[in-house]
């Protein structure tokens, strides 16, 4: 049963033809892409006109992404800007605390449960002139219910009186750094870092497997996925224990789940011996659309939460250094023992001091086991100078880049964590192409929104919220970014061979846009609009969702 | 539920240390938290049971892994009947235990007793000036009321004094401990640094093969300051608490780590007397002796 579909325009990624009109399916593969009667010469077909006026490119490939958003859409979003939801609507972006309150209010409205949790997601002060939200402000929407919302960057969490109450910490006395407290020694309501957001945001909702997501969150992360055009997804971290892996084998098999999901075993918390136990058990579990067996290392904390490791200078306003969170001898015994066992790891460094610590121990690993084709891949790396892609590229790492954060927090990072040099050569995607180094860009979902289409407008325009562009010369240009957001990131996860371009025998899997991303204008490449996709040669309207 | 922050690099003997609390309990129940199981090699005879994430352990002990997730781990652990006498709480080697212990502070079940940093007198100077590691091992020993020279049999008497004082500059006001194997009194590893709850270990006599207790019956009175002063100059003394009757006939609380003490007004109904704790040999102690 072969169908040909007839489009306006098939990107392919292909650069032997990079343009077609049709595209062949059969299985749920290609047969091929180019003119129709090039096609016909497979046999009988059925000529599908359905996407006749759109634009076929290669399915999206988000190469760091959680399911958490899934699970993050049940609770109120009061983000900054606006934000389309698993069902499609756009919540719109609120540009003031009364505007936040106001939408809390709502939702406390709607609520039978007078003592339920109302928790909020996605707040961002910066865009509030750094105004604080206080748990007198968060009292305004209920104090006999817990309120609590969670920042953008996911390190900060604001609360109500009544949430501190249920904690036990309504009380004067506190002396914790991550613990402001207010002028009558109580605490504003601003909790800072995960130990001291754990004991309150259990009482708003915010509970321990937060960053592993659920059935349903699952599934509403599927359906954002076919919204913005992806049809394969990282889960970048999770603990995977079986209960979990049970449930996301169970919902990925489901004949209408849309999307390829490769979730990634995370570090902490066991040793070295048991992860590389873990994961090669993992391994066993993979499937078509859930593909287990790679491991994500965290090595260090975030720059805007000054937790990640420098370089010196370090911090542009004198921040102490950051945080550690494996140790050199762990993360060279978790690179060795994946060489020799065939692994395949992603490492999370943010500082450039963290950065050069993964270099040095591949380096050291390599030599003890030289592998030819490891990907190994740094994630974020968003500080990396010009020497250590040099160096990445010479040890045959990938990297990933968080082409997002410099418009979200481009301004913070210029005027407060590095200054402007160093500010300017955040997430240098130029140069790491310059150096040959296999790259992706990022959203990090749901630290910034799921959408590669405006990951990729990030890195070509490299425009901070506030309207400036910082790093002229690290811009890429439209080419590239596509390149990066469909076979550069299918790349990072070994995937390039059945994904990332439309080509004889590879998936069936493309994003079906309205707009033509190559002839829109870098600078509107935001704007391409998204019918759906299809994966396996299944075909997912957004519209039907 | 008192808790002790046990931190300190990999390979400084945290989990020698953890492991001979257990064995050295004498009663106390005590519930240890460690990041994950590793290397903990507890004998299999302890064990009485064995569901994953906790290991009950006999005489009523317990080992949890807390995996990522430190707060929830005591959330869970404060819910436990009976519930433990104490907490030890071991970091792991890069984490910086004054954090750990700023978090634990905030959850009103628990109440931090101290923070115990081990050293690897082998290597400790080597890991202060790693290119990655140095500020890391650094805030460590600053965060630290007591620091374990740990490993101190293997390196040489010459080294052993050039350390001390090196640690000492590094700490802030950390008493410092010459330990072998991770050996050490449990009273002066989970020692209360935090508030004054009275003095529970001068009944115990318990001893190790390093440290002895000696304890003085202090009948007559005495300038309780001169004598602070005066056992703190002694270097095998690592802890003293007791009653003491002042000259004046004012009975006071001493209090002695290493080289600090402080003097308080001592609490109602409690007898003149005095426990110290040191490396063995002790030295004979006249000054108490003859008030005794």
């Amino acid at each position: 049963m072969t169908t040909i579909y007839s489009a306006k325009k098939i990107i392919t990624m292909n650069p032997a033809r990079p343009e077609a009109t049709h595209v062949a399916v059969r299985d749920g593969r290609i047969l091929g892409a180019g003119s129709l009667a090039e096609l016909e010469g497979w046999g009988d077909y059925t000529l599908d006109e359905r996407f006749a006026e759109k634009v076929i490119m290669p399915g999206l490939v988000e190469g760091h992404s959680h399911a958490m958003e899934g699970t993050l859409w049940r609770y109120t979003y009061v983000g900054y800007f606006d934000r389309m939801d698993p069902n499609g609507k756009v919540w719109s972006g609120l540009d003031g605390i009364e505007g936040v309150l106001d939408r809390l209010r709502e939702a406390d409205a709607a609520m039978e449960d007078p003592d339920a949790p109302l928790p909020g997601w996605s707040l961002d002060p910066i865009y509030f002139n750094n105004e604080r939200v206080t748990r007198e402000d968060l009292d305004k929407v209920s104090t006999t219910r817990p309120v609590g919302i969670m920042h953008a960057s996911g390190h900060i969490l604001n609360v109500n009186s009544k949430a501190l109450e249920m904690a036990g910490l309504m009380k004067t006395g506190l002396n914790n750094p991550g613990v402001p407290l207010g002028k009558d020694g109580l605490p504003t309501g601003e909790l800072k870092g995960p130990d001291v957001m754990t004991p309150v945001g259990i009482h708003v909702g915010f509970d321990r497997d937060m960053l592993a997501c659920d059935e349903q969150g699952l599934v509403d992360f599927a359906k954002l996925c076919v919204r913005s055009g992806v049809t394969t997804a990282t889960d970048l971290a999770a603990r995977l224990p079986d209960e979990a892996v049970d449930m996301m084998s169970r919902v990925t098999a489901r004949e209408n789940f849309p999307t390829r999901i490769v979730p990634l075993r995370f570090h902490h918390g066991v040793t070295p011996e048991e992860l590389i136990a873990h994961v090669l058990e993992l391994k066993k579990k993979t499937s078509d659309r859930l593909r287990l067996g790679m491991i994500k290392v965290v090595v260090d904390g975030s720059i805007q939460g000054f937790s990640a490791r420098m370089r010196w200078p370090g911090y542009y306003n004198g921040a102490e250094n950051g945080l550690w969170y494996i140790s050199p001898e762990h993360l060279k015994q978790i690179i060795n023992s994946s060489l020799e066992n065939n692994i395949h790891i992603h490492t999370h460094t943010n500082g450039d001091e963290a950065t050069e610590l993964v270099l040095d121990c591949m380096e050291e690993g390599l030599l003890k086991h030289p592998s030819r084709d490891h990907r190994f891949t740094l994630q974020h790396c968003q500080l990396a100078d010009t020497a250590q892609f040099r160096r990445m590229s010479k040890l045959g790492m990938c990297v990933n880049l968080f082409a997002n954060h410099h418009f979200y927090w481009g301004d913070e990072h210029y005027n407060l964590t590095v200054g402007p040099e160093r500010a300017e050569r955040m997430n240098a995607c130029a140069t790491a192409l310059e150096n040959d180094v296999p790259m992706a860009i990022h959203s990090d979902a749901p630290i910034t929104p799921l959408g590669p289409l405006f990951t990729a407008w990030c890195a070509v325009n490299r425009l901070t919220a506030s309207g400036r562009t910082q790093g002229e010369t690290e811009k890429i240009d439209v080419d590239e970014a596509l390149y990066a957001i469909t076979l550069g990131a299918a790349y990072t996860l070994k995937l390039d061979g059945e994904v990332g371009s439309i080509e004889t025998g590879k998936r069936a899997d493309f994003a079906i846009l309205e707009d033509d991303p190559e002839s829109i204008g870098g600078e509107n490449l935001k704007d391409v609009r998204v019918w759906g996709t299809v994966q396996d040669g299944r075909i997912f309207p957004a519209s039907e969702l | 539920m008192p808790v002790t922050v046990i931190g300190g690099y990999l390979g400084s003997g945290k989990t020698t240390l953890v492991n001979h609390l257990l064995r050295n309990a004498d009663g106390r129940r005590l519930a240890i938290l460690v990041n994950e199981f590793g290397e903990l090699p507890i004998d299999a005879d302890l064990i009485e049971a064995d569901d994953g994430d906790v290991i009950s352990l006999t005489g009523g002990c317990v080992c949890c892994s807390y995996g990522n997730d430190l707060m929830m781990a005591l959330m869970d652990m404060a819910k436990m009947e009976p519930r433990p006498d104490h907490i030890i709480l071991e970091s792991s080697g890069v984490a910086l235990p004054g954090a750990i212990a700023g978090s634990v502070s905030l959850l009103n079940d628990y109440s931090l007793d101290g923070i115990l940093v081990l050293t690897d007198a082998e290597t400790v100077q080597e890991r202060a000036n790693d290119k990655y590691m140095a500020d890391t091992i650094l805030r460590q020993l600053q965060d630290a009321n007591i620091i374990l020279l740990n490993k101190i049999d293997l390196i040489s008497d010459d080294k052993k004094a050039a350390l001390n004082d090196w640690l000492q500059e590094k700490t802030q006001s950390a008493t410092i401990i010459h330990t072998q194997n991770s050996v050490v009194p449990i009273e002066i590893a989970l020692q209360s640094f935090e508030h004054d709850g009275g003095f529970s270990a001068d009944r115990s006599t318990h001893s190790t093969s390093q440290f002895e207790t000696k304890f003085f019956a202090l009948n007559n009175s005495i300038d309780v300051k001169a004598l602070a002063e005066e056992l703190a100059e002694v270097p095998e003394i690592v802890r003293a608490k007791g009653f003491v009757q002042n000259e004046d006939g004012v009975l006071k609380t001493l209090q002695l780590v290493g080289q600090r003490f402080e003097i308080t007004p001592a609490p109602n109904e409690v007898e003149a007397g005095i426990v110290v704790i040191g490396m063995k040999p002790l030295p004979e102690l006249k000054t108490l002796a003859a008030t005794g």
